[in-house]
């Protein structure tokens, strides 16, 4: 078993994280994860806010080597990819959360830059009617 | 096109904002210069929008009301019929809907047009996890790395057009050239999934 460094790409950001590899085992660090991804593990399992997430069943889950991100996605219900041989991770948005939004009628905010550099958000044009218009060169 | 939608409609309440899927500033720059807008004119390299709205092609339209929700969700509309020969779809009864839920509110329905927006499946979601890691590797000069992800994405999401054509200009490839047609073969071969043919997928998935 050895450690190594791996970069996780999660919502637009690009961070290292440390990982231990066994053959063809990946774990990662655990605290740093779960911090990135918005959790906490207590006793009760893992939680956000007032919501836990019971992980007694799953004990392979976390372990003193680190986290299968794999497995995690499945229980957080984000999509994880993995190239090991570049040594980067991606961890997808949360399937519900991104569901609600769009199912609920609220326009998702984002904040873009222009040619010059000067950024934008969605949320500041409250108010006003505002049309998308998404297009490319391509 | 929008800008002069922006300057007959912008003292009402209204503003078009424009977003580029592009790879780069660079290559939305001609684009934007000769539009000369005065509104929010916008670049998405890493097409954050393209996914928090769960689009698959450009152009991709979506009204938002004062209050920040979606009243008329992603639709192909065109500002103009310059490329009517291709799409068939005129801008006429777009742009007097525009001009309509501006000055009264309301907003027209269409039969090309979903009720509302589904979000995108586990697939399409690990696609754009792919294609997160592409972009990645790709900014990093490792292309042949890379491209292995781009083709996943588009295997993940084969009726995404941001995802399949929009990374035809990072990998080097002609968005007009032998690749774009082949994609377009393969869209026709799996039916022509449009928007409104998209929200009934999703919400089936």
């Amino acid at each position: 078993m050895s450690e190594a460094s791996f970069t996780m790409i999660e919502d637009g950001k690009a961070a290292p994280i440390t990982v231990s590899v066994d053959g063809s085992v990946v774990r990662f660090e655990t605290a740093p994860v779960l911090s990135a991804l918005g959790w906490n593990q207590k006793p009760e399992g893992l939680c956000q806010g007032d919501v836990c997430i019971p992980i007694s069943n799953r004990p392979e889950l976390i372990t003193e080597q680190g986290l299968d991100l794999v497995a995690l996605g499945d229980v957080l219900g984000r999509p994880v990819a993995i190239d090991a041989a570049e040594s980067v991770v991606s961890i997808g948005a949360p399937t519900d959360a991104h569901g609600d939004e769009l199912l609920g009628g609220r326009a998702p905010d984002f904040t873009l830059p222009d040619l010059t550099g000067k950024e934008f958000s969605l949320s500041s044009f409250k108010g006003k009617k505002v049309l998308l218009i998404a297009y490319a060169s391509w | 096109m929008w800008q002069a939608l922006y300057e007959e409609l912008g003292d009402e309440g209204f503003v078009p904002i424009t977003i580029a899927l592009d790879e780069s500033a660079e290559a939305a720059k001609p684009y934007i210069e000769k539009a000369e807008p005065t509104h929010p004119s916008l670049i998405d390299t890493e097409h954050v929008v393209a996914h928090r709205y769960g689009m698959i092609n450009v152009p991709t339209v979506v009204w938002i009301d004062e209050e920040g929700r979606v009243v008329r969700p992603n639709a192909a509309e065109y500002g103009s019929d310059m490329f009517l020969q291709f799409h068939g779809r005129e801008s006429g009864p777009f742009l007097e809907a525009v001009r309509a839920w501006v000055k009264t509110g309301e907003v027209a329905t269409d039969e090309m047009v979903p009720s509302t927006m589904p979000p995108p499946t586990a697939d399409e979601e690990m696609a754009r996890a792919e294609w997160a890691i592409a972009w990645f590797l790709h900014q990093r000069g490792d292309s042949v790395a890379a491209a292995q992800h781009f083709d996943r994405a588009g295997e993940l999401s084969p009726d995404d057009w941001t995802i399949r054509r929009g990374s035809m200009p990072i990998r080097g490839q002609n968005p007009m050239g032998p690749e774009f047609f082949e994609l377009a073969k393969d869209w026709e071969s799996r039916g022509k999934l449009g928007y409104a043919d998209m929200a009934a997928r999703r919400r089936s998935d």
